[in-house]
């Protein structure tokens, strides 16, 4: 009878919430700024990740374009925040909202291509939104919005609203876990698993692939876009080139398939040890012009010799692993 | 009216050096269903090939051509069996993500040599006045060059034995070995091939504009949109479709503003892409 509840015990939930309560209180009971700005790119990172990972791992569907999203979620914040002053949780939630919405109808059309065309399709909606915001003027064009200090002022000052939008990425990176687990172990996630394993066939044994599909791909789209409006609400400007950088989405991918696609800690693990990884090189002085070239080789070498990454290998090693690192 | 036929014509001269970057992207993309995302920084080293060869060694652009189409075969064959080899006949995520991380590899690479300031190669030829508007000499020559390298494509495809067989092997690889093709050895000449395309428009692009190291994304852009207009796989339309998509440029520059010309392109991409899969020069094929 032991053994039956030892294995429904599910020990995944919790570590989520250590991890995301540890994320959130060490720098701030040792008060140290450096680690939380350390933290929050880490954070940032992780949600980019678990969440593409949602469309790439669950779906098998590459979206080069997933910063989009994560951009499109920053403008719309920063817009409502320095334009018609919102308060900040207001002005990100709506920005998510809007960006979901915009998702789901864009995902009923993009997701009409499998494969290699929705790949294609997905730089070319990334490359047509950067150059509709670059001339868009109420978003100031190519110059791009800029926050006054008055609008940390509602926060409690720049110093204390620095922390608030700590906490609130720290949540998001947690939420971002949560869903990621929650699908994985819901019917829509089978759906999502046997889209990626055969279309066809999940088509056949009446998986609603189409609804799906738009489905996954507007709610992957809800906590990177609230992750965009805090991230430039903290940087206090937005630019396109910042916004939609390709090479930030293609990053995101290599975090991904470094942690493993398709399960709920890889991507996590994947975004924070490469988030560590850039943290190196970029300081390294050898190597702050080669960070492009580490990180392409580090891709290859995965995409070539690896493909389950770091946490498919230890599955493999070690199988008793699977149900504490799932 | 003169001055639009003035525009259509540049238009069509730019878009035959776009239709030639295509054909390498397309050529690949049909043998071996590989949709190479290095293809952008192969343009950008064609490019800086050039500036090595010509200002730098100081060969006229023209000569140091053939030169470049070496390296550029040479380069491609050695692609294929470092980073595409592994992943032929893998899901598409895999070739996507290899041949990504060697576009990360080379563009880090490029801008660790020649960082990310604008490059020019300097080229004299007369231009040529015809009623009124004078037509530059090295759009001219460019993409007569262009014609060329696509005739001799065509010539290698369609008469000869090594064109057979890769045009086998793109119908049908396992029939094609059955057939004692070497299939291996014909993927990876493919790649050379397409690769070299790629290096050619390169050269090309770079004595007509200036170039940085990140030049590369936006003719990547421009030869995913053009391989799309002209049906994945087919060479002919990539030229077809180079040069529609040059002509668009050049009928729409007059009447707006040049930075909304991408916006333009990509809606175009994805409409194509979702209504018309198979391109919109592409033939019937049952």
């Amino acid at each position: 009878m032991i053994s039956v509840r030892l294995s429904s015990f599910r020990p995944f939930p919790w570590l989520i919430l250590i991890v995301t309560a540890a994320f959130a209180l060490v720098p701030w009971w040792t008060d140290n700024v450096t680690w939380r700005e350390n933290l929050i790119l880490a954070a940032l990172d992780i949600t980019l990740a678990s969440n593409l990972n949602l469309m790439l791992g669950y779906a098998g569907y590459v979206n080069f374009g997933n910063i989009v999203m994560f951009g499109l979620g920053g403008y719309i914040g920063v817009y409502l925040v320095s334009v018609w002053h919102w308060p900040l949780l207001g002005a990100t939630l709506a920005g998510a909202i809007a960006v979901s919405i915009i998702a789901y109808l864009f995902g009923l059309g993009v997701l009409r291509l499998r494969g290699a065309y929705f790949a294609l399709a997905t730089i070319g909606v990334n490359e047509a939104v950067s150059v509709f915001v670059t001339n868009f003027e109420p978003w100031g064009g190519a110059t791009g919005l800029y926050l006054s200090l008055g609008a940390y002022a509602p926060l409690g000052g720049p110093g204390r609203a620095l922390w608030i939008v700590y906490f609130l990425m720290v949540a998001v990176m947690g939420l971002s876990l949560a869903l990621s687990y929650a699908i994985r172990h819901s019917k829509f996630g089978l759906g999502l698993l046997a889209i990626g394993e055969n279309e066809d066939a999940a088509a056949t044994l009446g998986v609603p692939t189409r609804i799906y599909k738009a489905m996954v791909y507007s709610v992957s789209a809800f906590l990177p876009a609230i992750a965009g409006g805090l991230y430039f609400f903290k940087s206090g400007i937005i630019e396109p080139s910042g916004a939609f950088d390709l090479t930030t989405s293609i990053e995101a991918i290599v975090m991904v398939m470094l942690g493993g696609q398709g399960t709920v800690a890889g991507p996590a693990i994947g975004a924070f040890l490469y988030e560590e990884l850039r943290g190196y090189l970029l300081t390294a002085q050898t190597f702050s012009h080669f960070q492009l070239v580490v990180a392409g080789l580090l891709l290859l070498v995965i995409v070539l010799f690896a493909p389950g990454g770091l946490l498919g290998f230890v599955h493999q090693k070690l199988p008793f692993t699977r149900r504490w690192l799932e | 009216m003169a001055e639009i036929l003035a525009s259509v014509i540049d238009g069509v001269l730019i878009g035959a050096v776009y239709g030639l970057a295509a054909m390498g992207l397309t050529l690949i993309w049909g043998v071996m269903n590989v949709i190479n995302l290095s293809h952008g920084a192969i343009i950008v080293f064609g490019m800086f090939a050039l500036y090595s060869l010509s200002p730098m060694l100081g060969l006229n652009p023209y000569a140091a051509l053939p030169i470049g189409v070496v390296i550029g075969f040479v380069a491609g064959m050695l692609l294929y069996w470092v980073a595409v080899h592994r992943v032929i006949g893998r899901p598409p995520l895999m070739s996507l993500l290899s041949t990504f991380a060697v576009n990360m590899v080379l563009i880090g690479l490029g801008t660790a040599f020649w960082s990310t300031s604008p490059y020019n190669v300097p080229v004299w030829l007369p231009s040529v006045s015809w009623q009124g508007y004078t037509y530059t000499g090295t759009h001219i020559m460019a993409a007569v060059l262009a014609a060329v390298i696509a005739g001799l494509l065509y010539l290698l495809l369609y008469r000869t034995r090594i064109g057979k067989a890769i045009r086998a092997v793109s119908a049908n690889r396992a029939a094609a070995e059955l057939s004692g093709i070497p299939t291996t050895q014909m993927l990876a000449l493919s790649f050379g091939l397409g690769v070299t395309l790629a290096f050619a428009s390169g050269m090309l692009i770079a004595t007509l504009f200036p170039f940085t190291v990140l030049s590369g994304g936006a003719y990547q852009l421009k030869s995913f949109v053009v391989t799309v207009l002209g049906g994945l796989g087919n060479p002919a339309g990539a030229l077809l479709g180079g040069i529609f998509l040059g002509l668009i440029e050049g009928v729409a520059t007059p009447f707006m503003p040049v930075s909304w010309m991408p916006m333009i392109e990509f809606t175009l991409f994805v409409i194509v892409l979702i209504a018309f899969p198979r391109g919109i020069f592409s033939y019937s094929r049952t």
